[in-house]
C-alpha cells in the first residue's frame, strides 16, 4: 500500500478547500460482506459457536475443591491471590506458568502460520469471531449485501430507522453480555450474576462491563477490518515469519487468467484456445469481510477466512468448471503448474518440525513443573538485629522467621527438625512442644503461616563463628517434606 | 493562510505565499487533531482552576469548588486507617495475653502492631532490634530485671522502672556516700566476679569479699547473688551484664550505684497497644 504522501495535488482539490496534508490513513470504505455458504462457512460457524460457547459458559462450570474453597472451575481470585483452573490452583509466585502458556501460544501461532497461513486471523481471533457475529446480526436485520448498499445510499425511511435501531440494540446486548461474561471469571459467577441483577455488585464490576461493552461494540460493530489492517501487529509479524511453503488462501491465477465471460469462454474453448476459469463475477470480493480482492495476490488485508473459496466454488459449480479456483495453495505450486509439473506440498519441513518440537518441549517442561511442584514449602529469614543473643547460662540463641506455605486444601500438622549445631534446641514462639525439641504446628489450608523460631545452642569458645543450619519441615500425616538453609551465628 | 493558493511546483504542495529571495515557504499547518487537543487542554486548565486550588491570594488561595487539599486527604486516610485498625484491635483487647500468643493470627497481628510501636517508642533506648546497649537491657535474652512473664512485661511497660509510678528501688552509691572504703569495694567487686566464674585479681580475699557482700549487697541481690526481681536487682551469677563485668566497671558501679530508669507508658499508649507491645517483646526471646 503506497501512502499518498507526495502525490501531486490537483488544483481542483485545492479549490475544494482540501489543502490539508495528505492523510496517513486511507479513507474508510464501508464493507458489505455478502451471505455465503460452503464448507469454510460451516467451519467458521462451528468454531464461532465453540469459541463463544466456551467464553460465555465457562464461568458457570463448577469444580468441587472441598469445603471453604471456591467451586468455580476457572476463577481468577485477585483478592485472595489465587488462580484456579479445574484441578490446578496457582499461587502468585507460580505466575511463571503463564509465561509458559504465552510462549506456547506464540509457538502454536507460528506453527499454524507455517502450515496454513493466518488460521488464527481467519477463524479464531476474537476480533474475527465477534465481527463475524455482528455481521450475521446485521445481515439478519438489514438484509444481504445489495439491500444494505441500497439502504445506505437511499433515504432514511421509518422502516430503515427501525431496523437500524434494532440492529444496534442487538449489538449492544451481545457486547454487554460479552463484558458481563468477562467479569464472571473474577468472582463466583452465580453470586455475581445475582448481585449484578440486584444492583449490589461492586462498582468495579459495572465499570469493567461498561469498558468491555464499549470495546466490543466499537471494535466488532465499527472498527471491524480496520483493526486487522491498522491496529493489529500480527499481520506484520506474520509476513516476516511466513515462507514459500506455507499454504495460504490463494487465487490460482494459472487457472483463472485470462478472465472472460462465461459465454466468451465457451466460444473460445470450442475454438481450442486457452482461457481462464475466472469469469470476473466479483463474488470473492462481495463476500470478503475485509473488502479486498483476493485476485490481487497475498496482501495485508486478507485474513484468510476462506469465505472467497466458498463463494468461488459456488460459482464454479454453476458454470460447470472445477472448484477451488481459489483455495489453500502457494506460489510454488502455481509456478509448478504453469511449468507443467506436479503439485507438491511440504507440511513436514524444518520450520514446522522446529515449531512442533518446541511445543512438545515447552509442554513437557510445564507439565513436569506442574507435577513436581511442592505443595509444602518453607522459607527462612535470620534475625538481622540482633544477629545472636547470649543467654544467662552463656548459651547462644539465634532468632529466625520461618514462613510456611501450605498449598493443600486442608489443614495439616507439620514437625520442625533442625540439622545444625550440636545439642541445639528449637522453640517456636506461641507453640508448646509436645515432643521436646520437635515442635509441631498446624498449618491452615491454602495459606502462608509466619512463625518466629528460636534456636539455642551451648557452644564453647572454639566453635565456628557461623555454622550452617537446616530447617526440615515434615508433614507428619502425608510425609511431604521441605527444607530451608540458613546460618547459626555466634556473637 | 489558506487563501494563498500558490502551488510549489517541485513538491506539488501549497505555499503560504511568503517569499524570500525567490524561496517560498510551504504551507504546513499544524494538524487539526493537534490544534483540537491544544484547545482541549486550555479548556481543561480553566476547569481545573475552577474546581481545584489554583491561584495564590495575598493571605490565602483559591480553594476551588472541590475544596481539595492534600492535608485533608491525608487526615481522611488516617481516620479510615484508624477505623480499620480499631476493629482488628478490638479483638486483641478482648483476648488474654496468653490466648493472643497461642492463636497464630492474633500473634501475627499483635507482633505487627507491637513492632511498629516498639520502633516508635522503645527503640531509642533498647535499639531497633531490642538488642539493648550498656545500661539498656537486651530484650531478646532470658535475663529479666523485672520479670519476663507476659504479665510482668506488661506491668513494666505500663508503669516503667523507677519512673515514680512503680516500686521505688535504689542501689546505693557505696563509694561516693562513704559506706565502703576503696579497698573494700575492690574486694567485693572481685567477689562478685567470682560468682559467675570470672577470674579474680591475685591477692583478693574471697572470704572478706563474701562478708562485705552479705552485709551490704545481699539484701537486694540475695545471699547467693541471684538477684531479686521485686527490686529490679540483677542476677550477679549469670553471664549477662547490663553495664559490664570487668573489674573497673564493677568498681564504678559499686562506687556510684546504678538505677536505670524507664518511663511509664500507660498514659501515653492505649491499653490495647500496650498489650500488643507486650506480646511482641515477649515473642522476641520467649521471655522467662
Amino acid at each position: 500500500m503506497s501512502l499518498p504522501m507526495n502525490r501531486n495535488i490537483t488544483p481542483n482539490e485545492l479549490m475544494s478547500g482540501d489543502d490539508d496534508d495528505a492523510p496517513l490513513y486511507v479513507p474508510h470504505k464501508k464493507v458489505y460482506p455478502q451471505r455465503v455458504s460452503g464448507s469454510f462457512r460451516r467451519i467458521k460457524w462451528g468454531l464461532m459457536a465453540f469459541c463463544l460457547g466456551v467464553y460465555y459458559l465457562l464461568p458457570f462450570v463448577r469444580w468441587n475443591r472441598g469445603l471453604g474453597a471456591p467451586d468455580q472451575a476457572v476463577l481468577i481470585d485477585f483478592p485472595n491471590r489465587r488462580f484456579y483452573f479445574f484441578f490446578i490452583e496457582l499461587w502468585p509466585q507460580e505466575v511463571y506458568y503463564f509465561t509458559g502458556l504465552l510462549i506456547l501460544a506464540a509457538i502454536t501461532l507460528f506453527l499454524m502460520n507455517a502450515l496454513g497461513g493466518r488460521i488464527w486471523c481467519g477463524y479464531l481471533c476474537p476480533q474475527t469471531v465477534w465481527t463475524d457475529l455482528f455481521y450475521a446480526v446485521e445481515r439478519w436485520i438489514e438484509g444481504d449485501r445489495r439491500e444494505r448498499i441500497k439502504a445506505d445510499s437511499g433515504p432514511m425511511t421509518a422502516m430503515r430507522t427501525a431496523r437500524r435501531v434494532l440492529k444496534h440494540f442487538l449489538w449492544l446486548m451481545i457486547a454487554w453480555w460479552t463484558g458481563g461474561a468477562w467479569v464472571l471469571y473474577f468472582s463466583d459467577a452465580p453470586t455475581l450474576v445475582r448481585d449484578l441483577a440486584t444492583l449490589q455488585a461492586p462498582a468495579i464490576a459495572y465499570i469493567w462491563i461498561g469498558i468491555l461493552t464499549a470495546s466490543t461494540y466499537l471494535l466488532a460493530g465499527y472498527a471491524r477490518e480496520q483493526v486487522c489492517v491498522y491496529m493489529c501487529p500480527w499481520p506484520r509479524i506474520q509476513a516476516a515469519l511466513t515462507d514459500e511453503w506455507a499454504l495460504n488462501v490463494t487465487y490460482k491465477y494459472d487457472r483463472g487468467e485470462p478472465r472472460c465471460s462465461v459465454k466468451k469462454a465457451f466460444d473460445l474453448r470450442s475454438l481450442g484456445e486457452k482461457v481462464g476459469d475466472c469469469i470476473d463475477c466479483n463474488q470473492c470480493v462481495a463476500v470478503c469481510p475485509t473488502g479486498i480482492d483476493i485476485r490481487d495476490g497475498a496482501q495485508l488485508g486478507c485474513i484468510q477466512c476462506g469465505l472467497c473459496i466458498d463463494a468461488c466454488d459456488t460459482v464454479m459449480k454453476k458454470i460447470g468448471r472445477p472448484t477451488r479456483l481459489i483455495g489453500y495453495d502457494n506460489d510454488i505450486n502455481v509456478q509448478r503448474r504453469i511449468a507443467g509439473k506436479k503439485e507438491i506440498f511440504k507440511p513436514i519441513r524444518a520450520r514446522t518440525l522446529v515449531y512442533a518440537s518446541l511445543i512438545v518441549i515447552v509442554c513437557t517442561v510445564m507439565l513436569y513443573a506442574l507435577v513436581t511442584r511442592s505443595l509444602l514449602d518453607v522459607n527462612v529469614l535470620h534475625d538481622r538485629n540482633p544477629v545472636a543473643v547470649k543467654l544467662s547460662d552463656g548459651s547462644i540463641r539465634n532468632g529466625y522467621t520461618l514462613r510456611f506455605l501450605n498449598k493443600r486444601g486442608f489443614d495439616r500438622v507439620i514437625a520442625i527438625d533442625i540439622d545444625g549445631p550440636a545439642n541445639a534446641q528449637v522453640h517456636v514462639v506461641g507453640a508448646d512442644s509436645v515432643i521436646p525439641d520437635r515442635p509441631m504446628i498446624v498449618l491452615s489450608r491454602d495459606t502462608t503461616t509466619e512463625l518466629r523460631v528460636l534456636v539455642t545452642a551451648s557452644l564453647d569458645g572454639k566453635a565456628e563463628k557461623t555454622q550452617p543450619i537446616k530447617f526440615r519441615v515434615t508433614d507428619i500425616g502425608l510425609g511431604e517434606a521441605a527444607s530451608a538453609v540458613d546460618h547459626f551465628v555466634m556473637p | 493562510m489558506s487563501e494563498h493558493h500558490d502551488i510549489d511546483h517541485v513538491s506539488g504542495r501549497a505555499t503560504t505565499g511568503h517569499e524570500w529571495d525567490g524561496i517560498k515557504e510551504l504551507n504546513t499547518p499544524l494538524p487539526r487533531w493537534w490544534i483540537l487537543t491544544f484547545y482541549a487542554t486550555i479548556l481543561w486548565a480553566i476547569g481545573y482552576w475552577v474546581v481545584y486550588p489554583a491561584w495564590p491570594l495575598v493571605t490565602n488561595y483559591t480553594t476551588g469548588l472541590f475544596h481539595y487539599s492534600t492535608r485533608a486527604s491525608v487526615a481522611d486516610e488516617l481516620a479510615s486507617l484508624e477505623a480499620l485498625r480499631g476493629e482488628k484491635m478490638k479483638v486483641l483487647g478482648n483476648a488474654s495475653l496468653a490466648d493472643i500468643e497461642k492463636d497464630p493470627a492474633l500473634l501475627a497481628l499483635a507482633r505487627a502492631r507491637g513492632r511498629t510501636v516498639f520502633a516508635d517508642n522503645c527503640a531509642p533506648c533498647h535499639g531497633t532490634g531490642a538488642a539493648g546497649a550498656k545500661g539498656y537491657p537486651n530484650l531478646n535474652d532470658d535475663d529479666w530485671l523485672w520479670g519476663g512473664s507476659l504479665d510482668q512485661i506488661m506491668q513494666t511497660i505500663q508503669f516503667g522502672a523507677r519512673s515514680g509510678h512503680s516500686k521505688a528501688s535504689q542501689m546505693l552509691a557505696f563509694g561516693r556516700d562513704g559506706v565502703l572504703k576503696k579497698d573494700e569495694i575492690v574486694t567485693v567487686a572481685n567477689y562478685v566476679r567470682s560468682l559467675s566464674g570470672l577470674a579474680t585479681a591475685p591477692g583478693q580475699d574471697a572470704a572478706a569479699g563474701k562478708k562485705i557482700f552479705a552485709e551490704n549487697c545481699a539484701s537486694c541481690h540475695g545471699e547467693e547473688g541471684k538477684g531479686n526481681r521485686e527490686f529490679g536487682a540483677p542476677n550477679l551469677t549469670d553471664q549477662i551484664w547490663l553495664y559490664g563485668s570487668d573489674e573497673a566497671t564493677l568498681i564504678e558501679t559499686i562506687t556510684n550505684g546504678r538505677a536505670g530508669v524507664m518511663p511509664a507508658w500507660s498514659g501515653r499508649l492505649d491499653p490495647v497497644t500496650i498489650k500488643a507491645l507486650t506480646v511482641y517483646v515477649h515473642s522476641l526471646g520467649g521471655g522467662k
